[in-house]
């Protein structure tokens, strides 16, 4: 077995694989975990989203996205785009500024970090001297103010991050002109807000926290007006027009000040409190957008009623009457409104809010009555309900790809039209080469179906199991439909929903058959759906099949969760995948295994106690084989018992942890002084090492028996037209493989299609193979005569496939999660094996056949084994001849939930989850590669463009 | 009862074939025998496998004496060093028979009738201060009955002493295999599992390796008592200094894997059940080219029949000696009724 680790000698094979496989990493799908700050760029149309892991998104057109990492993993606070520029600012949580630029590099662009720094003080100054709160850029593009909890602004340049000191607006400047008895009462503290004038650049608007609000003289350094705010103040927005501006306070109100060259001290406007008169939360941001029909958009984060509803995250938009508060189904990060950036424009006119949420992306569109929600083209939030397993189809007929996209069509009707506002940047990358979903099984009982062709992963359909099944929960229970005169006006907007209703309704295995639409899920209280496409809403029984997976086994008792109840009577399902047949298991334990056969109708699945099969053209039960050991308690009672040991163990290292803790006490009490205090202590300290020391994390070794629990839980199930009895006829069959290392397999006799409904299927036990290593059994496959894995079902029929080759022998792969091990058939013994555990110490988590096509030259593609460990390493392994091929570390490995996540594809990609709402794609292939490429260019400054002309002052000035 | 009959030297054949021949010659082809000869020294020698038949073919000179013995009151004693030396005074224990009476020989079984459950192996390429042990987890019913840890270790480097991580025994269950062969003890640290070196790999690796060669498990441990090292003439104190831990992995693995290759495979026999409803023509048995290896595969099975294997009435043994592995393939009619009682067959 030794000879497979060395490399190869062979040149030729070697050029060849250079040609074959390249590990790349390639793109993120899904929503960034734990986003930290939000930054748009009207100039360039691209969003940026910062994490607490210290990554930064771009996004812009669909397909136009960037990623950069920095280096110290932290908290990305705020994001600045600098005017008119591919250039970025962000600030982390260290205090640390970053730039970052979009460069074109051979034809795409890159986002590259240019540049860091850290504001320092003078020496002997505390930090918060320079702790940054409030970033602007200037639009003159050439400097950054930045207010620091001093309540001293300093100025940088640009890009070089060099501190101009002269420059620098302290305090005290600005407190010299107050009058006496503000100033008295409060100092400045820290910056809270730094605002541009929007048509003077040489004016920018300070706000403190204290309610102090000054507008600076950038040419003659001084205050030329005073705003005595008596709140504390939280954030300020200017009037287009820069003849006012508005305030916003911890209070939960909102204050307007007029800028007037003749009153130097004015007084507010108008003062309000949205929400009052209870005491109401802060609003902590606000916009105030300007339209042609005088009516203004005032947009505030927050200022809901602190008692009754403070625990909402809202964002209110007032249009003259109009008033919504939107709910957000997770905290708000940021926000903001796209509206016209052109300089010319009189008005704003805000086309569109982009929120972002702790969990999801909501954009509402502005213009359309009502304010629908925009449907996002990326940043779908994978994780609404928390994903239970995935499922990837490559290569969809256009037939069936239609017919979902028009599925979930009709789900989406009220989403707005508008098309997606977020528009920067070109994508150059080619078309995917085909059509490929990806369906992901959820907590709740729904199943997505994403398209995932390209560098966007789009949400087409969503297909839920729920009506099959009668829930606590009431379906008309709709949180949208509030009275008219409901106050506050909350909306609720979002998809974000992780309370699943019940988990029995898990999704945890899915299969769907490409070319006949056939579709089955199977879930966690073991419900098998099969399901079919239908194109228009209809309403119809769905028969049920009850599968006692137990048959014989008697005095035991099931402690596990009950079956779903089910629906009497006809259901009504929306256009789409409509169940027509529901098997249950009994005991109802979450199904392990499924397997579907379009083209014999039979679907076969798996628990922990055993198998069946299904035919579901006659809605008939073909056979079940119980696969439990009669020993194996564990498995027989279910998932509880279990529950109730980790219970008690847990209640014991209480219970211990406690004790040591009173111990250790009562040591302490009885000293009497200091020394015999940390004599005890270095005691108790001693003890607890010699305890560690005692109980080390050790492991068992120990021989697999069939004794050991969970033997009978099945975990693959496999059809195959193959040589099963005897060498001349080859029959339909069924495999099984079971966590003990035992193979089942199953001659099926189907009648001829002009009898299929009249005879029913016969199965009849052909073999069995006990493996001696006793590993679980995580993939069955039969190579033709040629060495080929036989087609998919249908695959033939269809034309995509060559038919296999029956004249040669076939042979039987297992695969263990120990060693993968080639048989002959129909007399099966063994042909060859490779052995993974005994040699390397890892063990098979994932296993698939991919097909690898050759970057150099059309005609040649192959097919092998493509691996995932639980080291998180992947492994290619040749087929038929099991030779290791490469192998590329992917995942880590204490990454305990991505390794289990992992899916791949027919053509050398996969998707890990690197967070409850990320995939990773990766590509093993050097042919199919799907990543994102795209071009950023900087659009052309208009003339009249404010910042251009200022900079051009600035350059005069200088001069 | 004497026969004489000629073999070609060049050509000896297999052992059973031997066998076949010497029931053939005697007329006895349904009685079990023991087969022993004399070798040049004048000891008396069991043939019982196709090595030592070999052996014994070359070694005579140019007569070979073969003896033979029913098995059932076979003299077990009889075999070994000297024995025919002794054999000399057998007319002085007649003369005192009394004597010889009150002292029944301890009926001491073939080394074939044993199954060997652990053993030290490589003494001669290891260093001293290692030791490879080898457990044959088939055919008993004990556990392994041990548990790993992990630890640090002294290894010695170019740059001097320094604390490596590493693998040891933590535990060992009593009454286990691990125990009971009193070849490993807590504390000793696992170098080497079948061959492959455990340094860089995690607990949790090292965990899976062992269990995945847990049929035929050979560990190299540094026993953490150095005082009962098997001590070498061949390679005395001078040798022993030398020995550092640095000098094992450049040394052994090479010799290991060709060791292994051959054992390995031997472990690995899966059970293939078929379960046709027609009864079927079973071909006879045929060990024409049976070895050792496979009589000790038919007392396995026998073994586990003690074990709640239901025995199978027909098995063909089909060992090819060609191919990687073995499979032997239990064409069992009888097999219906073990579905249904639900047993899982064990080997």
């Amino acid at each position: 077995m030794r000879r497979f680790l060395r490399p190869g000698h062979d040149p030729v094979r070697e050029r060849l694989k250079r040609d074959l496989f390249q590990f790349n990493k390639t793109v993120e799908h899904g929503f960034p975990h734990q986003p930290s700050a939000l930054g748009y760029s009207p100039f360039l149309h691209l969003m940026a989203i910062g994490t607490r892991s210290g990554a930064i998104k771009l996004y812009g057109a669909p397909g136009v996205e960037f990623m950069g990492l920095h280096e110290e993993n932290n908290t990305v606070m705020q994001i600045h785009f600098i005017p008119d520029q591919c250039q970025l600012v962000t600030l982390l949580d260290d205090n640390s500024l970053h730039l970052w630029s979009l460069k074109q590099q051979s034809g795409a662009s890159e986002l590259r970090e240019e540049h860091r720094f850290t504001l320092k003080g003078p020496p002997g100054s505390p930090p918060s001297a320079t702790q940054i709160t409030a970033v602007l850029p200037h639009s003159s593009r050439e400097v950054l103010y930045l207010g620091t909890e001093s309540g001293n602004i300093f100025v940088v340049e640009l890009p070089s991050f060099r501190v101009l000191e002269d420059r620098t607006i302290s305090s005290e400047a600005v407190l010299q002109r107050v009058p006496e008895d503000y100033c008295n009462r409060r100092s400045c503290e820290l910056v809270e807000a730094l605002q541009e004038h929007p048509k003077n650049p040489d004016q920018i608007l300070i706000g403190y926290s204290r309610g102090l609000i000054v507008l600076w003289d950038l040419q003659n350094n001084k205050v030329t007006h005073h705003f005595l705010g008596s709140q504390q103040l939280e954030n300020l927005y200017w009037q287009r027009d820069g003849s006012k501006f508005i305030s916003c306070h911890y209070d939960g109100s909102y204050t307007q000040w007029p800028v007037s060259s003749d009153n130097r001290q004015p007084e507010p406007l108008e003062n309000l409190v949205p929400y009052g008169p209870f005491p109401c939360k802060a609003i902590s941001k606000i916009y105030w957008q300007t339209t042609k029909n005088g009516l203004p958009y005032i947009i505030f984060q927050g200022g809901m009623p602190r008692a009754s509803y403070g625990d909402r995250h809202s964002i209110s938009v007032v249009h003259g009457s109009q008033q919504t508060a939107f709910d957000f189904t997770s905290r708000v990060i940021d926000f903001f409104i796209i509206f016209s950036s052109e300089p010319a424009a009189e008005f704003d006119d805000p086309s569109a809010m982009v929120v972002l949420a702790e969990e999801e992306l909501v954009v509402i569109d502005l213009k359309t009555a009502g304010w629908p929600a925009v449907h996002p083209p990326y940043l779908a939030s994978l994780h609404c309900s928390a994903i239970t397993c995935s499922h990837h189809v490559s290569n969809i007929p256009l037939k069936l790809w239609e017919r979902i996209i028009s599925a979930g069509s009709k789900q989406n009707i009220h989403y707005s039209n508008m098309p997606w506002p977020i528009d920067g940047g070109t994508n150059i990358a080619p078309d995917p080469p085909q059509r490929d979903l990806l369906l992901t099984g959820h907590e709740d009982g729904t199943v997505r179906f994403w398209d995932a062709s390209g560098v966007c992963l789009h949400l087409l359909y969503k297909l839920s199991t729920v009506r099959v099944f009668l829930t606590d929960a009431d379906p008309n229970d709709n949180m949208n439909t509030l009275g008219e005169d409901e106050w506050p006006p909350l909306r609720k907007v979002g998809t974000f929903d992780p309370y699943s209703d019940d988990p029995r309704l898990g999704i945890q295995k899915i299969y769907l058959c490409k070319y006949s639409g056939y579709l089955t899920v199977a879930g966690t209280a073991g419900q098998v759906l099969v399901m079919e496409l239908n194109d228009e809403d209809a309403e119809h029984v769905v028969d049920h099949a009850e599968a006692d997976l137990l048959q014989d086994q008697e005095g035991y008792r099931w402690k596990g969760h009950e079956k779903l109840k089910t629906r009497d009577g006809p259901v009504r399902f929306e256009a789409g995948f409509q169940p027509f047949v529901l098997v249950q298991c009994q005991p109802p334990a979450v199904v392990t295994s499924l397997a579907l056969h379009s083209e014999w109708k039979l679907v076969a699945f798996g628990t922990s106690h055993g198998f069946g099969l299904f035919d579901h053209q006659q809605k008939r039960l073909v056979f079940v084989k119980c696969t439990l050991h009669p020993s194996d308690q564990l498995a027989l009672e279910g998932p509880l018992s279990r529950v109730k040991s980790l219970k008690k163990s847990l209640r014991q290292s209480f219970r211990r942890i406690r004790r040591s803790r009173v111990s250790s006490r009562k040591r302490r009490g009885g000293s009497g002084n200091a020394s015999e205090v940390q004599e005890a202590n270095a005691r108790f300290d001693q003890d607890a090492l010699q305890e560690m020391e005692l109980a080390p994390v050790q492991r068992k070794i120990e021989a697999r028996s069939a004794e050991d629990s969970f033997t009978g839980f099945v975990r693959t199930l496999y059809f195959a037209d193959t040589f099963l009895r005897d060498s001349s006829r080859h029959c339909p069959s069924l495999w099984a493989g079971t966590n003990g290392g035992t193979v089942y397999a199953f001659c099926l006799r189907i009648p001829p299609a002009e009898r299929r409904m009249d005879e029913p299927v016969r199965a009849e036990q052909a073999k069995e193979i006990q493996l001696m290593h006793r590993a679980p059994v995580v993939g069955i496959l039969v190579l033709d005569g040629r060495g080929i894995p036989l087609p998919e079902p249908l695959e033939v029929a269809h034309d995509l496939s060559k038919s296999p080759d029956m004249q040669g022998s076939h042979q039987l792969l297992v695969v263990s999660e120990e060693q993968f091990k080639v048989f002959t058939l129909p007399k099966v013994s063994s042909k060859l094996k490779l052995k993974l555990t005994a040699l390397e110490g890892c063990r098979v988590r994932k296993v698939t056949v991919a097909n690898f096509g050759s970057c150099k030259t059309d005609d040649y593609s192959e097919n092998d084994l493509a691996v995932l460990t639980n080291l998180g390493d992947i492994q290619i392994i040749s087929l038929p001849f099991l030779k290791l091929q490469i192998r590329y570390p992917c995942i880590r490995k204490e990454d305990v939930s991505g390794i289990a996540s992992c899916v791949f594809t027919k053509y050398g990609q996969g998707f890990y989850l690197i967070s409850p709402s990320e995939f990773e794609r990766f590509s093993l292939s050097t042919k199919w590669l799907v990543e994102p490429r795209c071009v950023v260019d900087m659009p052309e400054v208009t003339s009249n463009n404010h910042g251009h002309k200022s900079s051009m002052e600035n350059a005069a000035r200088k001069s | 009862e004497f026969r004489r009959f000629s073999l070609e030297r060049s050509k000896p054949g297999k052992f059973e074939e031997f066998y076949g021949l010497l029931q053939h010659v005697h007329k006895i082809p349904n009685v079990d025998v023991l087969v022993g000869y004399t070798d040049i020294h004048g000891d008396l020698l069991p043939i019982n496998n196709d090595d030592n038949y070999h052996k014994a073919v070359s070694t005579a000179n140019p007569l070979l004496r073969i003896f033979i013995q029913r098995k059932e009151d076979a003299d077990y004693s009889a075999f070994g060093t000297d024995t025919m030396t002794r054999k000399k005074n057998v007319l002085s224990n007649v003369l005192r028979p009394d004597n010889h009476k009150k002292k029944p020989h301890i009926v001491i079984s073939m080394p074939q009738d044993f199954r060997p459950v652990s053993s030290i192996i490589d003494v001669d390429i290891l260093p001293e201060t290692h030791r490879r042990v080898r457990l044959y987890k088939y055919g008993t019913d004990k556990p392994l009955g041990f548990y790993i840890r992990d630890g640090s270790s002294v290894r010695v480097t170019p740059h001097g002493l320094e604390k490596v991580p590493g693998i040891f025994i933590s535990r060992l269950v009593p009454g286990g295999l691990a125990q009971s062969t009193g070849l490993l003890a807590v504390n000793d640290e696992v170098l080497e599992v079948n061959g492959i070196e455990v340094s860089g790999k995690s607990l949790d690796q090292v965990t899976d390796m062992m269990i995945a060669n847990s049929r035929n498990l050979i560990i190299t441990v540094r026993p953490a008592n150095q005082r009962n090292n098997v001590v070498r003439n061949s390679r005395t104190s001078g040798s022993s200094g030398q020995s550092t831990e640095s000098s094992l992995p450049s040394s052994t693995p090479n010799i290991l894997a060709n060791f292994l290759q051959g054992e390995e495979e031997s472990d690995e026999e899966d059970i293939i059940i078929e379960d046709s409803g027609e009864p079927q023509q079973i071909p006879k048995a045929a060990p024409t080219s049976e070895s050792l290896e496979s009589l000790t595969q038919v007392e396995l099975l026998h073994e586990s029949t003690q074990n709640g294997f239901l025995p199978s009435s027909e098995m063909n043994l089909n060992h090819s000696a060609g191919s990687i592995s073995m499979e032997y393939e239990v064409k069992d009619p009888g097999h219906k009724s073990l579905e249904e009682d639900g047993t899982i067959i064990t080997l």
